[in-house]
């Protein structure tokens, strides 16, 4: 089992120790724009110093705003160019209009495949929090159970190893055969890929926690309810949510997908809905939203992340 | 009887199956401690002194031989012998007084109200001068604060032998001078039987009812024990002018860097 879940594990380290390096650069930026100025002050002359402070504030914001902007910029005239060549794709003002229309009035109903783009993302949030919360409650304890108990780990590593790589979009069927609907087929198909990160990282988040607290609970002679309040759960969180985060990212890769294939209402049916109108415009436009969702989810799992990580002690 | 055989540790022998090969660990190593006594093991590093402290805590078991305490043989880790670890292993999620508290739950929560419990905890916080930092997390305070935390955890679980793994060895020169003579005299109020590793030739001498010296590893065993007659309490700074504290310390000194010169020595 161990050497199973070593690749994964090393992605989830990777992953923290992403996380964790993102987490030390931003306080460390933020430490030298509090610190590094005032250090300075007494072996330079004042007015150096404020002038190197200033150049230092330029340098900071032409980083943090005006680079990406510029990327921006870079991007939407590389699209003026192609449109120019190409007169079926729509040009970046004509889709920037669309979209004014189209968010001016975001939640109408004209009938069951006919409803604003905040409905359609509505409708996709709700199947990715079902069944993303289904595999979390399944997951996270078995994850527990595969990190404390060896056989157990022994007992399903081989299955988990074989299951995890495939598409969850192979399990639709099966989801469709069972509930003979297309709604839970998709809660189905998020379920499924969003188990095997939170699983994982659980059981690896379990499997390390350091021996030297294994060794407290083992003299302190804690229970096994005790062990797992005090010491795994709290040592694993990070693991946890890492693998929370991984799930939330792949639940919401696999429902556009999912729901290009079951239609009703949701972003990836409107895709594929518009694409049938050939309307390209939209198409970018829930592109852009797709991206902006997954964006925010993501951020928001980080800083759960960061609101749950305690500080560790340096021996 | 049972005072003067307290711990008894009898024909023990410690062989470790690494993946590297067998090591033979610990050979022979025959050790009473009588209750109220305060034992420091000393040796080079790699002699084996944390292997044996681990034995009598029951992290982990011999190969060969038995461990006593008070009678019954150790089978396992119990609150009864209670560690300091090195490196203190508080829980850092924890605040100071959640990590005493979970000793004290643990061992008195089925015969004491929560009130004597809290009692109980903050006394322990009280008995190293913490009381301020109950509400504290392990990565707030100082490193020395850490240690006495991880003392007061053992302490608050009146265990019948305290075993320390060089609970000061992280710690600079005046901290550390500060924490033996607090333990010094938490010993002297508690009577606790204690069994110290310690790789510092003064503390041993300052703190030890007897100091049991380890020939270097592999299969490391008992060389020499100085019985250290200095009468408590014990003041380090009129000891440092006596002749007997000169002798022990000598002594000491003289196994560690004579009869048992360090092996990277040797090679040299």
């Amino acid at each position: 089992m161990n050497a199973m879940l070593q690749p994964e594990s090393s992605s989830a380290v990777d992953t923290l120790a992403t996380a964790a390096i993102a987490a030390a650069t931003a306080t460390a930026a933020a430490a030298t724009a509090a610190t590094a100025a005032p250090q300075r002050r007494p072996r330079q002359p004042v007015v150096a110093n404020a002038t190197a402070r200033v150049r230092q504030q330029v340098s900071a914001l032409a980083l943090k705003i005006i680079a990406p902007l510029l990327g921006a910029a870079l991007l939407v005239l590389v699209w003026q160019i192609i449109t120019i060549k190409n007169s079926s794709f729509p040009t970046p003002l004509t889709t920037l209009h669309e979209a004014v229309t189209l968010f001016s009035d975001p939640f109408y109903r004209n009938s069951p495949n006919d409803q604003g783009i905040g409905w359609n993302i509505l409708a996709s949030l709700q199947r990715v929090a079902l069944g993303f919360g289904l595999a979390a409650l399944v997951g996270i304890p078995l994850g527990f159970l595969i990190g404390r108990v060896p056989f157990v780990s022994s007992m399903v590593g081989p299955m988990i190893s074989l299951l995890k790589p495939v598409s969850p979009l192979a399990w639709l069927p099966i989801g469709l055969l069972v509930f003979k609907s297309a709604n839970p087929a998709a809660i189905w198909s998020i379920f499924i890929c969003s188990i095997w990160p939170m699983i994982i990282n659980t059981a690896v988040g379990v499997q390390r926690v350091p021996q030297d607290y294994m060794n407290v609970a083992r003299v302190l002679n804690l229970s096994e309810w005790k062990v797992l309040t005090k010491i795994l759960l709290p040592s694993a969180l990070p693991y946890i949510l890492t693998g929370v985060r991984l799930s939330i990212g792949t639940a919401w890769l696999v429902i556009v997908a999912a729901e290009m294939l079951t239609g009703g209402v949701g972003i990836g049916f409107w895709v594929w809905d518009e694409w049938n109108n050939l309307n390209v415009p939209h198409i970018i436009i829930a592109i852009v939203a797709i991206g902006v969702v997954g964006l925010l989810l993501e951020q928001a799992l980080v800083a759960l992340a960061r609101a749950f990580s305690y500080e560790q002690v340096a021996s | 009887m049972e005072q003067e055989k307290f711990i008894a540790i009898e024909g023990v022998e410690m062989v470790f199956h690494t993946k590297k090969g067998v090591f033979h660990a610990l050979r022979e190593i025959d050790l009473t401690v009588r209750k109220g006594e305060f034992i420091t093991l000393i040796g080079h590093s790699g002699c084996g002194k944390s292997t044996l402290l681990n034995l009598i805590a029951g992290l982990t078991r011999p190969t060969e031989g038995v461990l006593l305490c008070a009678n019954r043989e150790i089978a396992g880790p119990s609150p009864e012998r209670a560690v300091v670890f090195q490196n203190h292993s508080l829980l850092p999620w924890l605040t100071c007084y959640e990590n005493i508290h979970l000793g004290v739950e643990r061992v008195f929560g089925k015969t004491e109200t929560p009130v004597q419990l809290r009692a109980r905890t903050m006394g322990a916080l009280a008995l190293v001068g913490l009381t301020a930092a109950e509400t504290k997390r392990p990565h707030e305070i100082s490193g020395g604060m850490k240690q006495r935390v991880g003392i007061a955890r053992a302490l608050a679980m009146e265990p019948k032998v305290l075993l320390m793994d060089e609970p000061f060895g992280a710690l600079d020169a005046l901290t550390r001078a500060h924490l033996q003579d607090e333990l010094l005299k938490i010993v002297a109020a508690t009577g606790s039987t204690v069994v110290m590793v310690t790789h510092d030739v003064d503390e041993a001498v300052l703190l030890s009812d007897r100091i049991v010296m380890l020939t270097n590893g592999p299969a490391a065993t008992i060389g020499e024990i100085v019985d250290v007659k200095l009468e408590h309490p014990r003041d380090r700074v009129a000891l440092a002018q006596d002749a007997r504290y000169a002798e022990y310390r000598s002594a000491v000194l003289e196994f560690l860097y004579r009869k048992q010169a360090h092996p990277a020595k040797e090679a040299a």
